[in-house]
């Protein structure tokens, strides 16, 4: 969410706020549409394939942010600086031509449009798949709402991109919540009975904590070591 | 056909994302935890070891 202020931002610096909020106009009412199609679809499925899909799903999810994360904390990936991506968006916002239809400068549509459904997107899948597994998909589209509505406010109050949000931590914690669910949820829809029951996820979580904060330390050992042997080709991956 | 072919890399990337490894990974390791589970053993350490396993892999592909 973060990002795709970022991204709005620039656009509607750059190109104009009516194309650019047009474009979140319409991103969000895509993603809208995503949730009211798929909801019924997935929470159709029988319970024992619904936890494998939906659990396999985050698990996948959320092995994919706890990965970035990791790489980020520990030093083989650059953290996201959003003042940086603001300028080099705003720069190539100002540096494309110009095509406009009907009042709508397209560049800057297609940039606000793009950035709000990709990143809306992953957070659409979220609130289906959470949602779905607990039978309250409109809870959790109203948790997504709200930090949607409290990232909106924030951007329009500064006016500027939320450099300062501990973008990374709030990654590592999501990721390894999602990894927590994941295990759990995957693991009953194959037929696994977790010691425990529901209680099961706080050891799960535990566990994924202890081995992310280690992998964390040995890769930062590993990325300095790299670093010292060779200045200047351990660079880092952005 | 490039339409749909641009679709389908779409979810392709959405879904498998930077490394193919993870979702494999985490398709096999439901498929042994389903397999363990159905000839009667109660395989829940296959899972988060699973997960782990898959996790360093990937990483370790991704740092070396």
């Amino acid at each position: 969410m973060v990002e795709a202020l970022t991204i709005v931002l620039a656009a509607g610096i750059a190109r104009g706020w009516r194309s650019s909020l047009t474009g979140v106009g319409a991103a969000t009412a895509t993603l809208a549409i995503v949730i009211i199609v798929l909801g019924p679809a997935i929470t159709s499925l029988p319970i024992s394939v619904l936890r494998i899909v939906v659990g396999g799903m985050l698990l996948i999810f959320g092995l994919q942010w706890l990965r970035k994360a990791i790489m980020r904390g520990s030093g083989f990936k650059a953290l996201h600086d959003e003042d940086a991506i603001y300028t080099e968006e705003l720069e190539a916002a100002r540096k494309a031509g110009s095509v406009t239809a009907q009042g709508i400068d397209w560049y800057g549509f297609t940039l606000s449009f793009k950035g709000v459904f990709l990143e809306g997107l992953e957070v659409a899948f979220i609130v289906l798949t959470f949602g779905s597994a607990k039978g309250g998909i409109p809870l959790a589209a109203a948790g997504a709402a709200i930090a949607l509505i409290v990232v909106a406010i924030v951007g329009i109050a500064v006016r500027a991109p939320l450099s300062h949000v501990p973008e990374n931590t709030i990654k590592f914690a999501v990721g390894l919540m999602l990894t927590t669910f994941g295990i759990f949820w995957a693991g009953e829809g194959v037929g696994v009975s977790w010691p425990g029951a529901d209680i099961a996820l706080i050891p799960i979580l535990g566990f994924m904590i202890l081995v992310a904060f280690g992998l964390v330390k040995s890769l930062r050992r590993k990325h300095i070591a790299l670093r010292v042997a060779t200045p200047l080709e351990a660079g880092v991956e952005s | 056909m490039k339409y749909l072919k641009a679709f389908v890399l779409f979810w392709w990337d959405f879904i498998v994302g930077d490394d193919w490894l993870a979702a494999a990974g985490i398709v096999l390791t439901l498929a042994i935890t389903a397999l363990l589970a159905h000839h009667g053993f109660n395989a829940w350490v296959v899972m988060p070891l699973g997960a782990v396993a898959v996790l360093y892999l990937t990483l370790k592909r991704a740092t070396t």
